[in-house]
């Protein structure tokens, strides 16, 4: 490979598949390098399911209209303020084209199926899910007539005073080699699989976390570019962190092992003490506090507690709950201390007053006279059957990233715009996400700032 | 606990793809899943049944091999799909026939043909056997119409009572046997998606076969097939007629309505078996049941001689070799007839019934959901 490329794409997910689609598009050369073998091509983006656009009315997909200004409002709440205006506006514009845009991609959307979450309106979901989605971008790129090689981890760049040169490229079978171009889009995700780095922010405790996407995500790429003098964006301890089942696999366990059983019972942790309000919120808020704070508690191990009366009232899961004929008997085999959650189950049972379930609002059942109450929800666990579900954090993504501007060009430290380098997706989705989560935005980060990097870099190329 | 190890597998993925649901809006099979939330062996033949294996959800899963959680709906159901076959088989004795189902149709056809040929040498002389005959009633110089309707018409409705029989203990084990009837709206809806193979295009785009790019060629071949061997069934139904109501005898003219639909059908069963047989010597083998292999191509060839040969006569049966032409033509048909039940001909049927069962039960929830 000592062919000059116009425009080289490090990453293999949606940001580096829009860019690398666009810059092709656009008449340039185009080389991508993804570091996982092929059937690991696509990082965390095998594993998503939805986008997040704005749009003005209903379509066969959406059930109803999410305008830029209430998008704009939920990542404004969501972020609490932490996130650079103008860029958001500018992407949650864009979002809107994105929707017809990706499907001239080959992408095809599911028509809304009523489905288990009530995303219905404000996201569009990929038929077959992010594999599927994927599939058909790396088709369209081929038939495009980009270079894609696999097991293809960059493991140097060359850059001077903000301008790629080259990168250093190890292959599994060919070794190392060098690879020139005249433009470059760094595409590759965030570091969560990076555990060393991870402790850097979380100390020990990470050792702990399990990781719910690609191993390959080890943010390798975001610290050379850090390092060679582009300025960061984003709080590193930030990251979307979801309670998962503690049985899952290390990395890579994806959607399946997530649990949304929280407002049915109850959280203890392994001292068997309640420590957070079970009945704060809705989904999906409810669903990305939860990480953080079992990674809060004493060795990362939080269980989600509650009885046979409820068993069937949420999504099936992957792992089937622990059984236990009594509280002790279960507490047994959740080697917890059976005094200490019988304790805990006793107080909260007494403490539940009477009100009308219904887990779509915010009801009114409701403890008094507990630390912490529970604010909604709350029955009492006396069916037995008592179950429970160990949960631990799952990394979904991390924040810390690159700075960019409207052109998704990287920003160096002293605040000029790089000669020749682009950031797309994950690696720079500090710059609108400063904290928190909204399900899908993951993808609009990468498809907006994944198709404007490409065309930009291709401009950025020729000239 | 599942009455084999298949079934146990079918039950785990399942699980997966329950708490997973990104396939759901491929085909069929995911939204029957998530009716329910535990499956029974009769819930899983009809899982198994209802799949098309277009092969998209293995294509577009996340976790299919090498992940470590080895998701591979496609092939788990074409092996459970497989053995639900000769778990519902009519009588019990023969659900053997399945697992060696190459074997014992080849046995079945050659044993036949080699019948029909002694049959019409010991009936007649050497003469009639290779004698050129012309004109109407010539092929039953070598065998009395009657004798031959009422062969091929006692190994028809020995056909259908087995496959009746088979289909009803299937229904019986994923249905609800009683005050579950079949409303005409659900028919209609099955009938159409049989007709269209409406879950062999992947969602959308086409099936997967050799690799991740989706193609309809599968689905084409298919309705070759399917469609050329209802144009030779209404061709030899149609003869039936001329021959009882109008007292015409065959062969008929090359324009006559038996001729036309047999040699439009004769094409398509042609085409089909061969695009079929090709297609499934290019599918990768993570998505075949490679155990089954035999029961596949059987059929396939089966569909494939009965035609060739059906051809062979009409371009011959004017000269002295349609005598063994006959004999090898309605060699291959009888056997065709008898093993149906035994065979991947039973696909059909079931995958038909299964398609009832969920054009059903997507009824029920759709008026559910109104309540
Ligand atoms: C279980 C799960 C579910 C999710 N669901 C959704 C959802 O429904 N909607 C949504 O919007 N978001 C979702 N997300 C978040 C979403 O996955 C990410 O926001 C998105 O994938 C980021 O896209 P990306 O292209 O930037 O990175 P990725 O898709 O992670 O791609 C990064 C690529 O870079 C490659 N790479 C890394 N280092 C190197 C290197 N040194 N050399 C070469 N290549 C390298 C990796 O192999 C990978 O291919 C989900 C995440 C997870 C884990
Ligand atoms: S086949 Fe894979 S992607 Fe599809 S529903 Fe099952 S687990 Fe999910
Ligand atoms: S029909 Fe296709 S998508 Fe559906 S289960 Fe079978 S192989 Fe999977």
């Amino acid at each position: 490979m000592s062919q000059k490329f116009d425009v080289l794409v490090i990453g293999g997910g949606n940001a580096a598949l829009c860019a690398a689609i666009s810059a092709r598009r656009a008449g340039a050369s185009v080389l991508v390098l993804e570091g996982a073998p092929k059937f690991y091509r696509g990082g965390n983006t095998r594993h998503t399911r939805n986008m997040r656009c704005a749009h003005d009315a209903a379509t066969d997909i959406l059930t109803g209209p999410y305008t830029e200004e209430e998008f704009w409002d939920d990542l404004l709440r969501l972020t609490g303020g932490q996130t650079d205006e103008e860029l958001a506006r500018f992407m949650i514009r864009e979002s809107k084209d994105i929707l017809n845009w990706i499907v001239e991609q080959g992408v095809r959307w599911q028509p809304s199926l009523g489905g288990t979450l009530s995303l219905g309106r404000t996201n569009s979901f990929f038929l077959g899910g992010g594999r599927a989605m994927l599939n058909a971008l790396y088709l369209t790129a081929e038939k495009l007539g980009v270079e894609i090689v696999y097991d293809a981890e960059v493991i140097d760049l060359e850059i001077e005073h903000g301008m790629f040169l080259s990168a250093r490229l190890k292959q599994p079978v060919d070794g190392t080699s060098e690879i020139r171009a005249s433009a470059l889009v760094a595409a590759a995700g965030g570091f969560e699989a990076n555990i060393e780095w991870l402790k850097e922010y979380w100390g020990e405790a990470a050792d702990n976390f399990l990781i719910r996407g690609t191993p390959y995500n080890r943010g390798s790429i975001l610290k050379m570019l850090l390092d060679n003098g582009v300025q960061d964006i984003g709080d590193p301890t930030q990251c979307h962190a979801v309670a998962i089942d503690a049985r899952a696999p290390k990395f890579d366990g994806g959607i399946i092992t997530r649990h949304d059983s929280v407002v049915f019972g109850i959280v203890v942790n392994k001292r068997a003490q309640r420590f957070y309000d079970e009945g704060e919120d809705i989904w999906p808020k409810r669903y990305a506090i939860w990480g953080r704070l079992v990674a809060a508690q004493p060795d990362q191990i939080a269980y989600i507690i509650f009885d046979a009366s409820v068993r069937n009232s949420f999504m099936p899961t992957l792992f089937p709950p622990i059984e236990g004929g009594s509280i002790a008997e279960l507490a047994g085999k959740l080697e917890l201390d059976p005094a200490a959650l019988e304790k805990t189950i006793t107080e909260f049972n007494a403490a539940v007053k009477p009100g009308t379930f219904d887990h779509t609002i915010l009801d009114d059942c409701r403890t008094e006279g507990i630390t912490p109450p529970k604010t909604h929800w709350a029955r009492r666990i006396e069916t037995p059957p008592y179950l429970a579900y160990p949960v631990r954090p799952g990394i979904t993504f991390t924040y810390l990233g690159t700075r960019v501007n409207r052109q998704a060009r990287m920003v160096m430290k002293d605040g000029r715009p790089s000669a020749n380098m682009f950031a797309a997706g994950e690696i720079m989705a500090g710059n609108v996400l400063g904290k928190g989560y909204a399900a899908g935005i993951g993808m609009t980060i990468g498809s907006v700032f994944g198709r404007v990097a490409g065309r930009e870099a291709a401009k950025n190329a020729r000239n | 606990m599942h009455g084999t190890k298949i079934l146990e597998e079918a039950d785990r993925l399942m699980t997966v793809c329950n708490s997973c649901r990104y396939c759901e809006g491929l085909c069929a099979v995911f939204p029957a899943m998530e009716m329910r939330r535990a499956f029974s062996d009769g819930d899983l033949n009809y899982l198994a049944n209802l799949c098309h294996a277009c092969g998209a959800c293995y294509t577009d899963c996340q976790f299919s091999p090498p992940h470590e959680f080895n998701v591979n709906v496609p092939r788990t159901l074409a092996v459970a799909r497989a053995e639900s076959y000769s778990a519902y088989a009519w009588p019990r004795a023969f659900a053997g026939a399945f697992a060696r189902n190459g074997i014992v149709i080849s046995l079945v056809a050659a044993l036949s043909v080699a019948a029909f040929i002694f049959g019409f040498a010991a009936w007649h002389d050497r003469q009639v056997l290779f004698g050129t005959h012309t004109g109407p009633g010539a092929f039953y110089k070598l065998m009395p119409h009657n004798a031959m309707a009422a062969l091929f018409g006692v190994a028809f409705l020995y056909a259908i009572v087995a496959l009746t029989m088979g289909v009803r203990a299937f229904w019986r084990d994923i249905g609800e046997p009683v005050g579950m009837k079949t409303d005409a709206a659900a028919l209609l809806q099955a009938l159409r998606d049989a007709g269209e193979l409406r879950h062999l295009d992947g969602g959308g785009v086409g099936c997967f076969n050799e690799d991740d790019r989706p193609t309809d060629r599968r689905r084409l071949y298919h309705h070759f097939t399917f469609y050329g061997f209802a144009l030779c069934f209404a061709s030899t139904c149609i003869a039936t007629l001329y021959h009882y109501l109008l007292a015409r005898q065959a062969p008929y003219a090359w324009w006559d309505l038996p001729v036309v639909l047999g040699t439009l059908g004769g094409i398509g069963l042609l085409i089909g078996p061969i695009g079929l047989l090709t297609e499934r010597w290019k599918r990768d083998s993570v998505l075949v049941d490679e155990a089954r292999h035999g029961m596949d191509v059987a059929f396939i060839v089966m569909l494939f001689l009965t035609s060739l040969t059906g051809m062979a006569l009409l371009v011959w049966r004017e000269t002295a070799a349609m005598g063994p032409l006959l004999a090898l033509h309605l060699g291959v048909v009888f056997s065709l007839f008898i093993t149906m039940p035994y065979g991947k001909f039973v696909h059909g049927i079931y995958r038909f019934a299964a398609l009832v069962r969920y054009a059903m039960e997507r009824r029920a929830m759709a008026h559910g959901a109104g309540e």
